[in-house]
């Protein structure tokens, strides 16, 4: 099998978020796979060259300076023809999302979201993904090729490095890149906390955290205190908490941290749909029997305002 | 402006959903169905436009069975115009719908397609996109808000990095996510005006598209479910065990 991996680009930078695509390439085609990066001017390419790719193609173009699907899907589909590749796949965000799916409907190829395994079985391709909200795993029977497929991180992990480096190669832009779309900015991001998606701790909170200081007071600071990331519900989101990049969930962001804090989540199926795969979760919850206890490995019983400043104050000392 | 909204039939987003005897798909008995929740909301925007002027007109599509009707019936009970069914029992795969949709949207010709970010059954998150490369239409995904003015549709998105503004000029694609919108209750006298809306059946032939699903479910299971936790008595012995039995601090 011959894969294509559409790096995460930003438009000038190429970012960890590709790393479990190509964990996934390494495992299904460790001798056929190449990375594709897009944007203008990028940087951060040897991000992606230690893992044992064929090449690392990079296409720098003033119409890529910004991740539009539109513009990106028709670079992607070229070079999957060129190279004749079997699976173009990337992991699961909301860029691969956009521009994949697009591929997928300019090569009129079948498609597979955010895969957690994959088989080949009489030259068919097996495939197992999370559905209805990650209440169930659906095992899926692909024909055809190339077959577009975007995998869940956190079921792939990260790549073993490999000795010598990818070789780099400059790739021409098509000439016809169509530019009806226009970005016009990107607020929010940042913050100076580890990646959600890739911290090793989260804490998240829900609804009852009031108001956005509040939510950074208690939150905020409890991550700071374990360097981890911080995450929110829909609820809090929706109320104007916390940034709606934090959101943690089946319509948010998959997370798998080794530390999963939940404060004030009562554990609805949209919001485990995102973590439930974290490897120790603890939950702080004032009643009982909110459905987050069960997932939970660890349960405190309490009033948040009343345990998170001790809680914080603990970790705080102890690291030092 | 006329604006084609797609609406699909999927399980009530907070129904309890188990696999079948024979792990072959989901039990259906008993099934509540609704709107999918993001169709709800692109509906909702679609009817919004159009009480502001901008839109003159709303029609609702569906792909899938018979019993799709009711959710074509929910669609029109909160304001849409019209509604086509195009009715298969076929397993569909994402690029079938959205040759489908490519079709009815041909037929159709509007200035704006709004759908769904995704459907909560598959949770796929494809057709949209597909669509719009099918129709070389510029797309707009995972829309938080949107502005019509002068033939452009000025739309926030929700991404990982934050809230992105893009412009794209219609006719374009607009997938819907959560925050777009608080779709409303469906009145009374909605769902008796509904009765006396059109609602047109058509098959995948009658608009020349022959689906053949390439991506098919065969098996379905539980994921596997985590052990028991403990409750602790403070956050001394939270501490504690985080550090000596879980190793994670
Ligand atoms: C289609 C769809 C998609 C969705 N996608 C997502 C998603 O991606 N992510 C997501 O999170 N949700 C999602 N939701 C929403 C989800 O169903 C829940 O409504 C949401 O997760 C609830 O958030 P919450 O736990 O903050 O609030 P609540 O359900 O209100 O829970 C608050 C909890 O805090 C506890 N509490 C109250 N006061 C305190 C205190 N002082 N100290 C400690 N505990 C306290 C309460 O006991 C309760 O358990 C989706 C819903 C739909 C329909
Ligand atoms: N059978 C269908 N009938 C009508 N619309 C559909 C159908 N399947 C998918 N869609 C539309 O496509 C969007 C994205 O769905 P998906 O890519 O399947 O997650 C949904 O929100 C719907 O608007």
């Amino acid at each position: 099998m011959k894969i294509l991996v559409l790096a995460e680009t930003d438009g000038g930078r190429v970012s960890e978020k590709s790393l479990p695509a190509i964990a996934f390439a390494q495992q299904k085609s460790p001798e056929a796979f190449t990375v594709l990066a897009i944007g203008d001017n990028l940087q951060c390419i040897e991000t992606l060259t230690g893992y044992g790719a064929q090449a690392v193609l990079t296409v720098n173009h003033p119409a890529l300076a910004k991740p539009l699907a539109e513009r990106y899907a028709p670079v992607v589909a070229h070079y999957a023809r060129q190279l004749g590749a079997d699976a173009i796949v990337a992991t699961t965000t909301t860029f691969s999302r956009d521009v994949l799916a697009r591929v997928a409907g300019l090569l009129d190829a079948p498609m597979l979201s955010d895969i957690i395994a994959l088989e080949q079985t009489d030259g068919k391709l097996v495939a197992k993904r999370p559905i209805y909200s990650a209440n169930l795993i659906g095992t899926f029977e692909v024909e055809g090729s190339p077959v577009v497929m975007t995998v869940r991180g956190p079921a792939w992990g990260k790549p073993e490095p490999k000795g010598a480096d990818s070789p780099v190669q400059t790739a021409e832009a098509p000439a016809d890149i169509p530019t009806r779309s226009e970005w016009v900015r990107l607020q929010g991001g940042g913050g100076g906390r580890p990646d959600l998606t890739q911290a090793r701790v989260v804490v998240s909170g829900g609804r009852p955290l009031k108001d956005p200081e509040t939510f950074e007071k208690y939150i905020g600071g409890l991550a700071d205190a374990l360097g981890g990331a911080v995450g929110a519900t829909r609820a809090a989101v929706d109320a104007g908490i916390a940034p709606n990049e934090l959101q943690v969930g089946q319509t948010g962001k998959t997370v798998a941290p080794e530390l999963y804090i939940a404060v004030a989540v009562s554990g609805s199926v949209q919001h485990l749909a995102g973590m439930k795969d974290s490897k120790v979760i603890v939950a702080i919850n004032t009643d009982p029997e909110a459905p987050i206890f069960q997932v939970a490995d660890y349960g405190l019983v309490a009033d948040l305002y009343q345990v998170l400043p001790e809680l914080t104050e603990l970790l705080k000392n102890s690291k030092g | 402006m006329k604006i084609l909204v797609s609406v699909k039939r999927v399980p009530d987003p907070y129904a309890k959903i188990s696999p079948n005897a024979s792990g072959t798909d989901i039990n259906r008995d008993g099934l509540q169905m609704a709107v999918n929740p993001f169709d709800e909301i692109a509906l909702e925007e679609a009817i919004r436009l159009k009480e502001a002027g901008k839109a003159t007109e709303v029609v609702a599509v569906s792909i899938g069975s018979a019993e799709a009707q009711e959710q074509l019936r929910t669609a029109l009970a909160m304001g849409a115009d019209r509604a086509i069914l195009v009715q298969t029992d076929d397993p569909l795969d994402a690029p079938s719908v959205a040759k489908i949709l490519a079709a009815v949207y041909q037929r159709e010709q509007p200035n704006l397609m709004l759908m769904g970010k995704q459907a909560i059954d598959m949770d796929e998150n494809q057709v949209g996109q597909m669509l719009a490369a099918i129709l070389d239409l510029p797309q707009a995904t995972f829309a938080s808000k949107i502005t019509v003015e002068n033939g452009t549709a000025t739309v926030e998105r929700e991404t990982d990095n934050g809230i992105e503004t893009v412009q794209v000029p219609l006719p374009a694609i607009i997938t819907a996510d959560l925050r777009l919108n608080e779709p409303r209750y469906v009145a009374l006298t909605g769902i008796v005006r509904a009765r006396s809306k059109p609602l047109e059946t058509l098959t995948p032939a009658d608009l020349g598209v022959q689906p053949r699903a390439r991506v098919r479910l065969t098996q379905v299971e539980a994921p596997p479910a985590r052990k028991a936790g403990k409750r602790v008595s403070d956050v001394h012995e939270l501490v504690r065990l985080l550090r000596e039995e879980a190793r994670v601090i």
